[in-house]
């Protein structure tokens, strides 16, 4: 009997190890092309060459460890900051990279309160409440979804170029509107949490004589912490990955671009050579928002709502 | 058959109104009837003022935008006009000065917007003519009619969902609706640049269909090529995602699993980039003087730099690749909340059983997570066929391996749309294409939905 037990153990032990360092095999391969790009946005030398990838230091001393394995490699790079510091000053250049940055900030934070707002709104309502077009406008929101974006990409432009919001700093609030204007129809996923709260706590409180409109704010939106993140990054995010929309509404006005559009430019044919390293470093520097976005809602996914109801 | 019946009489029972339109145009009073020609005026008779005059307010603007540009919006919208931008000598100026021509698409877009503005019109008319017959009613049954304050109340309470879906609903139309149907009857016309129809077109019917179904033409192969490259594609790209994504979920969740936070952090960070950044670098890295081919000639026997983009086959099996290394935080960042919302105490039932993983992972993980996450399987699926970036970025639809054609190897039924309109301006061609886009997933999506345990019973798991 003592025997079976701790072979078992053994055989959890086993499979435990194998699980990290499965899991560590997969971590190294996810972060490897963040790591180059990393390293790109230190190197000194322009151009595509991307042989030399390592930093001169390390690559000097693995050489003096493996001479036959780094035979043919002569130097690393140098690393350094001018790519970031090019990036952020160089601002009379063709690309004027901190306008950009504002340009996306100012679009993504108004984007993600108004999307928010959308997506909980319908979602709560469709999870909660019943009334009679309810199922034509989940069946409407699904058949919707099925028509490709670019499909309406000329329309919408067209439309809003009759409301004036394709010039000047109306620019803006066109790109706002179009990144926030639809997304009342994905609340698939936000509904779907929401039906997983238990409905006896909304109970509860309309029994304390709750209207629905308090439910809605005081009970169901706390305790739907993941899905807001979610959902707030979701729509924080778009912008900064958009590039399709931002071009065909942006065109040519070059102090609206936002960072997406920026970045694709630098990788056209005569700007690559000597923008690269730069995309790089913008790479980077966008990351990092979004990064810490990623990390703060690491906490949310504790717990979730379950031992809400007690027996 | 009569189990149907049954199951819509229950469903007009579940909402009955009484004071639905059709009882309205039976049972109202005077004022009640002549509230369709006078929107509110039953309100107004019968104390509700606000309301009332709101309505009023209503149909007064919807007249006035009518004369002034409505009308001819929509008689525009008929002929797509016809008269071309020409040349007048202007003798009192000695210059040449150019008419205003006229611009269909224009025309077709504001005589869509009209159409819409009246849809909405008269919803707003029959709602008049129900509030005022519910007036009508509750005055008769001697209750006062609903004040305004108490209207206001009742839409935070039992009308919340009028309050809360207005706004959305709004956005959806104007930002949805409305540049769909606008580019719907694109498909309907000659506006391509095919015998240049770009500033005037007409409606040509059905005319652009067989062009796009017959197996003879080039545009015709082209679409049966990527409409099955599409529906593979949207297969293996899903359901790797979901499966792989669905594992590394449960196993970063296992309780045995040291550091949860970190592993999730380490696969996040790589959504965390841009995915153009990562696809662009995807593609670069893919090259033939790639770093991993590079790499691949360097440390193997390999001598020729393997073609990934160049050959058919081997550009799709790396697209799915790639889309996996892209696809997986999200499936994992979207699985973990909803195993962590699993609640506990079913799997302590479980336990107490005496049900081994195996047995809690088929018959509590997997049906619960294919109940939450059903329509998100759906939607990554209609996603996947609309997937844009991935094969725009990596392979831009490349090899084209038939020159004649407009489309290649790996180009999905969207790529193929946004080159047939952007660069090659066969925009009717292009609606078409969406509206056949729309037509595989409509036909995909419905019937799987509505099989899924969240469609089918929505409250199992409250």
């Amino acid at each position: 009997m003592k025997k079976i037990s701790t072979g078992a153990k053994i055989g959890k032990k086993t499979t435990n190890v194998f699980v990290h360092i499965l899991l560590a095999v997969l971590a190294f391969i996810w972060v490897l092309p963040i790591l180059f790009i990393i390293m790109v946005s230190f190197k000194s030398d322009q151009g595509l060459q991307i042989r030399t990838l390592l930093p001169d230091a390390w690559l000097q001393s693995a050489k003096a460890a493996h001479p036959d394995m780094f035979a043919n490699v002569t130097r690393g790079f140098i690393p350094t900051l001018d790519n970031y510091k090019k990036l952020f000053t160089d601002t009379t250049n063709v690309f004027n990279f901190p306008q950009m940055f504002v340009n996306t900030l100012i679009i993504s934070i108004f984007s993600c309160i108004i999307s928010a707002f959308f997506v909980l709104s319908v979602s709560y309502v469709m999870s909660r409440m019943r009334f009679k077009m309810r199922k034509p406008f989940m069946n409407v929101a699904l058949i919707l979804g099925m028509f490709p974006g670019f499909m309406s990409m000329i329309a919408v432009y067209y439309i809003l170029k009759s409301i004036g919001l394709t010039e000047g700093a109306m620019i803006r609030v066109a790109l706002i509107m179009v990144y926030s204007g639809g997304s009342g129809l994905g609340f698939y996923i936000a509904k779907g949490f929401f039906d997983t709260i238990p409905k006896s706590i909304d109970e509860a409180a309309y029994i304390d004589g709750a209207t629905r409109w308090q439910v809605f704010t005081k009970v169901t939106i706390p305790l739907s912490k993941p899905i807001i993140v979610y959902t707030v990054l979701q729509s924080f995010m778009a912008p900064w990955l958009d590039f399709i929309f931002a071009k065909v509404i942006c065109r040519a006005n070059k102090e609206y671009y936002t960072v997406s559009v920026g970045l694709w430019n630098m990788l056209e044919k005569e700007y690559i050579y000597s923008w690269f390293n730069c995309f790089a470093a913008g790479a980077v520097v966008i990351s990092i928002p979004i990064i810490i976005l990623f990390m703060v809602m690491q906490k949310f996914y504790r717990e979730g709502v379950s031992g809400a109801v007690k027996g | 058959m009569p189990k149907l019946k049954a199951e819509k009489k229950r469903k007009t029972k579940e909402f009955y109104d009484p004071y639905c339109f059709s009882n309205a145009v039976k049972k109202g009073d005077i004022f009640t009837r002549l509230s369709m020609l006078v929107m509110g005026l039953g309100n107004l008779v019968r104390g509700q003022i606000v309301k009332g005059l709101s309505f009023l307010v209503i149909e007064a603007a919807y007249i006035v935008f009518m004369i002034m540009t409505g009308g001819k919006c929509l008689v525009d919208l008929l002929h797509l006009g016809g008269q071309q931008q020409i040349e007048v000598w202007n003798e009192a100026k000695q210059v040449y000065e150019y008419t205003q021509g006229d611009n269909s698409l224009l025309m077709l877009l504001f005589g869509v917007a009209t159409l819409f503005v009246t849809i909405s019109f008269v919803m707003f008319w029959r709602a008049a003519v129900k509030s005022s017959y519910k007036a009508q009613c509750m005055k008769a049954a001697g209750k006062k009619p609903d004040s305004f304050i108490q209207d206001i109340k009742s839409l935070f309470d039992k009308n919340l969902h009028r309050t809360l879906l207005t706004l959305p609903t709004l956005g959806v139309l104007a930002f949805t609706i409305l540049p769909l149907v606008f580019m719907i009857s694109m498909a309907f016309t000659n506006y391509s640049k095919i015998d240049s129809h770009l500033t005037i077109f007409n409606w040509v019917g059905f005319e652009n269909f067989p062009k796009v179904f017959s197996f003879n033409s080039s545009i015709g192969k082209s679409f049966w090529g990527a409409l099955g490259w599409t529906l593979i594609w949207a297969v293996f790209a899903t359901f790797s995602n979901y499966i792989l994504g669905m594992i590394l979920a449960i196993v970063i969740n296992r309780k045995n699993t040291r550091g949860k936070g970190f592993w999730r952090t380490i696969f996040m960070l790589s959504a965390a980039v841009p995915q153009f950044v990562s696809l662009l670098l995807m593609r670069t890295m893919f090259n033939r003087e790639g770093i991993i081919n590079t790499l691949l000639q360097r440390y193997t026997s390999l001598s020729e730099p393997i073609p990934f983009w160049d050959n058919a086959m081997l550009a799709r099996i790396v697209i799915i690749v790639v889309n996996i290394w892209i696809g997986i935080p999200f499936t994992m960042l979207q699985v973990t909340g909803v195993l962590q919302n699993i609640p506990a105490d079913l799997y302590e039932a479980a336990k107490v059983d005496g049900a081994g993983p195996v047995k809690t992972f088929f018959k509590i993980t997997l049906p619960y997570m294919l109940f939450v996450t059903g329509p998100y399987l759906i939607t990554s699926f209609t996603g996947n066929i609309n997937n844009f970036n991935v094969i725009f970025l990596l392979s831009g639809g490349g090899p084209v391996t038939d020159l004649s054609s407009t489309s290649g190897k790996t180009d999905l039924l969207v790529t193929w749309l946004y080159k047939l309109s952007v660069d090659q301006q066969y925009y009717n061609i292009a609606a078409v294409i969406g509206i056949m886009t729309f037509v595989v997933m409509a036909v995909v999506s419905l019937i799987t939905y509505h099989r899924t345990g969240s469609y089918k019973n929505e409250e199992g798991f409250q």
